[in-house]
């Protein structure tokens, strides 16, 4: 598909007021919340993340309260971060890998999910292979629904945690140049952030092999274009998206080694930014592939900031959607 | 609103305190002042300039937010969640005396929630409380150590306190629950 | 045993007929149709007085319907698929062969053929291409079209080896059967579940391009030149398939092409909606772009689209029941196909009433060879009566299939079925619709 270069309509949104909370029961995406809600969840993880230097990291704010993670797709990154942000937050929590449970006996998502829902848990954190698995659970279940991460639809703590690395780095979102780079079409963590970046009015540029760059991308109000060099001249952020080595099947690119010459990111390619300009990669890096290995280390990689900043800012989610007591009954 | 205490008042008010504090405490070098947000925070602040001038000491400072101690969070049907400020104690409480700095002590149970969040930061020696205004009502059996002013109050009316560094002015009012703001 | 259809308007393309007429059946057949029918003939006659905003046809025939019998009963079974059928204003289908067994062979033709013996609506097996449908071996077709198919299909699947579907077209041109293919290159299809586009970009859905239809269909229209057979492009769905029938036609080729009522109603926006990722809007091919849709509204008026077919895809509720990418394509349609019609092409005057008809009725008679699409007299007594002013609402728990996977629950369509007649008998009434007087 060809990539749409064209004038980006991004609306610039002035820094504005967090909102007092969030809507509904679930987090399921970036595409429900408004810049207001972002900014309460960034700045409800500030607080959450001077928790993790104090001797004791702990807080009675979700004792006794009960939540499930059910994991469909392997993560151990993920899933750690949450169940770290549960535990600091004093609730109790449960952890459910998809390969060890009934779901290979062939039970259904809607009975699987229906099934622990009748145990009361308060928050179910589900991750899922199959894009709107989160939609469709948040409609049948009673339990609040936090989406960390389906299909290649959304992956909104991700993008929320990356917002707030920036935020704390740069101290504000607007008017920053941002590229994103890599295997746009098949992630989750890209669709998120152009939806949270542009909401509160970043310059968004993404760039990957044309086979991947999804039909319309710029209409979400971002600048496409093939060439990584002309994404991140003067980028202050640098965001690295992984290339799945899956992908080489469906033909979307020759070789790896063709793609880190024409895509990866090198010392060289970041010398185009600015100095201060950040480097960020959700990880798990394929060094050599995506990302030299020199820049993943460097002094301005942020990567392992993020890793950090996701606990904070999952506490921050956890805590806004488990308060208040019994949520209206799912339809 | 009638007045209960203007910016002589109070100045006047932290002024006798941090006396008392240096009556009762012989040895201030194991101080620290911890106020709780929102208003305990310049309490605290000026009580620290008020030791300062009158032993030449700088005691460490710190802000103490309690939100996730609160023991009636989560227990409200459909509220948001009060909103969650940073917690920012730059020293070890281990060994120290703490005084813990609010503006008004009414039922006690912000105190007590500042209390178990002290003492998930360490182990300190001993905790006092100082309080602008107590008036009366406690829930829990909780005393403060050195008070501004006791107002007694009915639970129909409430304490207001600004403070010129969150408010712009110095001023506490007492406020009937059937009066306009 | 003879009846008398008055009162109404009376619409047959085939016979240049639009206008108040009346209509004597006499037991199976179409016995005359005047102005006003003689006494002496209509002596006897069970008299059905229609009101005059009524509208008589020739009964719809639905050329692409999935029954599910053998083998998904619990999806559908041919009575209740024919029952729906009538329930929808259709006096009969032609049934897909992608049933399990596959209606590969003259024994699942004749098991069909049998059980729809006492359905309400008249059945038409159509047979499959190849053995199994798995796209290597052509089936018995001289057998098929003894045992009764009409045409032969792979659909489910396309007929993706052009040297196979060469080999089919020819051989069928021996019997004047048309060969409906289900145009979709499987390599370019991928594993896509809706529509490539910005939606489908945006929910992270795998897409299907148009082009994996458009493809095929360029393929087949030159095979169908090739071999002088004729190839009928099963549930049309994007503008430049279309494109490529209407300049395939001006050259003569024999290519004829349907619409499903899904197609020229909704488009994939609907993904994006209140009801985000329901399964209900899952089938392939998938809802398209606003410019498809529109190209095929102008398609259906202006010939290029020869007919509406429901592509009526029953599912269980549990089968539909799952995360998007996990469901099963398709949808119901039998029961909603007439009023979408009515309201979305009809009411707004972007097709005529003699138009519809030629959609639902006379071109799919012809493109199957099978008796229908016209009123004159020694034509069969398949008629449907339309009641164009009637407002209903969509509602699937009154659906007579089986199944309800639809989006239009709710819907409220101006336009509906007051009753449908076949081989003469009043195979359904509408109850809802007033006015039905006289004897049965």
């Amino acid at each position: 598909m060809p990539p749409d270069v064209q004038a980006a309509s991004s609306v610039r949104v002035a820094s504005g007021p967090a909102a007092a909370r969030l809507r509904g029961k679930d987090l399921l995406g970036i595409a429900e919340l408004t810049p207001a809600e972002i900014r309460l969840v960034l700045d409800t993880a500030e607080a959450m993340k001077e928790i993790a230097a104090r001797p004791i990291k702990k807080v009675p704010a979700l004792r006794g309260k009960t939540v499930i993670n059910l994991f469909f797709e392997p993560s151990t990154r993920t899933r750690t971060s949450f169940e770290v942000a549960e535990k600091r937050l004093s609730a109790d929590t449960l952890n459910i890998a998809a390969s060890t449970s009934s779901v290979v006996k062939g039970e259904t998502l809607a009975d699987t999910a229906l099934n622990l829902e009748a145990m009361s848990p308060d928050l179910m954190v589900v991750r899922h292979a199959s894009s709107g698995a989160c939609h469709f659970l948040s409609r049948i279940c009673r339990a609040g629904i936090i989406n960390a991460g389906d299909g290649m639809h959304e992956h909104p703590t991700q993008a929320l945690l990356d917002a707030f690395t920036i935020r704390e780095h740069k101290k504000r979102l607007e008017g920053l140049k941002i590229a994103i780079v890599g295997d746009l079409l098949h992630s989750r963590v890209l669709r998120s952030n152009v939806l949270l970046l542009t909401k509160l009015g970043a310059e968004v540029w993404v760039s990957g092999p044309p086979t991947l760059i999804p039909p319309g991308i710029a209409r979400l109000g971002v600048r496409a274009t093939t060439s990584v060099d002309e994404a991140v001249e003067g980028a202050d952020v640098i965001m690295m998206l992984r290339i799945q080595l899956e992908r080489m099947q469906g033909g979307y690119f020759p070789s790896l080694r063709e793609y880190f010459t024409v895509f990866g990111m090198t010392r060289e390619r970041v010398r185009r930014a600015k100095r201060d300009v950040i480097i960020m990669h959700p990880g798990p890096m394929n060094r050599g592939v995506e990302i030299a290995s020199d820049v993943a280390d460097g002094p301005d990689s942020v990567i392992l900031e993020q890793v950090s900043n996701g606990v904070a800012v999952r506490m921050a989610v956890l805590y806004l959607l488990a308060g208040g007591g019994e949520h209206e009954a799912a339809a | 609103m009638p007045v209960l205490m203007d910016a002589e008042r109070v100045s006047r008010a932290l002024t006798r305190m941090a006396h008392e504090i240096v009556e009762r405490n012989r040895d201030l070098r194991d101080l620290a002042l911890v106020g709780i947000r929102t208003r305990g925070v310049p309490l605290a602040a000026r009580l620290r300039a008020n030791l300062r001038e009158i032993t030449g000491q700088d005691l460490p400072v710190g802000a103490l937010d309690i939100t996730l101690y609160r023991d009636d969070l989560m227990r409200q049907a459909v509220a948001p969640q009060p909103l969650v400020r940073r917690t920012e104690i730059p020293f070890s409480i281990d060994d120290r005396k703490i005084l813990l700095v609010d503006d008004v002590l009414y039922t006690g149970r912000t105190v007590r929630a500042g209390l178990d969040a002290l003492i998930d930061f360490g182990r300190p020696k001993a905790i006092q409380l100082v309080v602008l205004v107590d008036r009366g009502h406690r829930e829990l059996p909780i005393k403060a150590d050195y008070v501004g002013k006791n107002v007694p109050t009915s639970a129909r009316e409430s304490i207001r306190v600004r403070l010129q560094e969150t408010d712009g002015q110095d001023l506490v009012l007492i406020e009937k629950e059937d009066e306009p703001t | 045993m003879k009846r008398l259809l008055r009162g109404a308007r009376v619409v047959d393309p085939a016979n240049g007929v639009d206008g108040r007429f009346e209509v004597l059946i006499d037991r199976d057949r179409v016995a005359r149709v005047a102005p006003e029918v003689p006494a002496a003939e209509r002596s006897g006659a069970d008299v059905l007085d229609l009101k005059p905003d009524w509208v008589v046809c020739p009964g719809f025939i639905d050329m692409h319907v999935h029954l599910r019998e053998p083998g998904e009963e619990h999806k559908e079974t041919i009575a209740t698929g024919a029952g729906a059928a009538v329930a929808g204003g259709f006096t009969a289908v032609a049934c897909m062969p992608n049933t399990d067994p596959v209606n590969d062979n003259a024994s699942v033709t004749k098991f069909i053929v049998e059980r729809a013996a006492g359905a309400a609506a008249r059945v038409y097996p159509i047979g499959a291409v190849t053995k199994r449908s798995a796209g290597e071996q052509l089936a018995e077709i001289a057998d098929l079209r003894a045992a009764g198919c009409v045409a032969l299909s792979d659909d489910g699947r396309p007929v993706a080896n052009a040297l196979i579907l060469r080999r089919a077209l020819e051989y069928a041109r021996m019997f004047d059967m048309p060969v409906i293919d289900h145009c979709e290159d499987p390599a370019l299809k991928g594993e896509g579940v809706a529509h490539e586009g910005f939606v489908a970009a945006v929910l992270g859905l795998r897409g299907i391009p148009a082009a994996a239809e458009d493809v095929m269909v360029y393929r087949d229209i030159v095979l169908a030149e090739l071999t002088g057979g004729r190839v009928h492009i099963a549930h049309l769905s994007t503008r430049g398939a279309l494109r490529a029938v209407r300049d395939a036609r001006a050259r003569g080729v024999r290519v004829t092409c349907e619409v499903t009522p899904h197609h020229f109603t909704l488009t994939d926006e609907q993904l994006n909606g209140p009801l985000s990722y329901d399964t209900n809007l899952k089938m392939n091919p998938p809802l398209r772009e606003a410019a498809d849709r529109d190209a095929l509204v102008a398609g259906l008026a202006d010939g290029t689209v020869d007919a509406i077919a429901t592509d009526h895809a029953p599912h269980h509720y549990d089968d539909k029941h799952v995360e998007f990418d996990r469901a099963p394509f398709g949808i119901v349609g039998l029961e909603t196909a007439v009023s979408l019609a009515l309201d979305r092409l009809v009411r707004p005057g972007l097709i005529s009433m003699a138009r519809l008809v030629e959609l639902l009725s006379l071109n799919p008679a012809r493109i199957l060879r099978v008796p229908g699409g016209s009123l004159e007299a020694g034509a069969p007594a398949d008629l449907t009566v339309l009641a164009p002013d009637v407002t209903t609402v969509v509602d699937p728990a009154r659906f007579r299939s089986r199944s309800r996977n639809t989006p239009f629950g709710g819907w409220t369509l101006q336009g509906t079925v007051a009753a449908t007649i076949v081989a003469g008998r009043l195979a359904f009434v509408n109850e809802e619709v007033a006015g039905l007087a006289a004897g049965r």
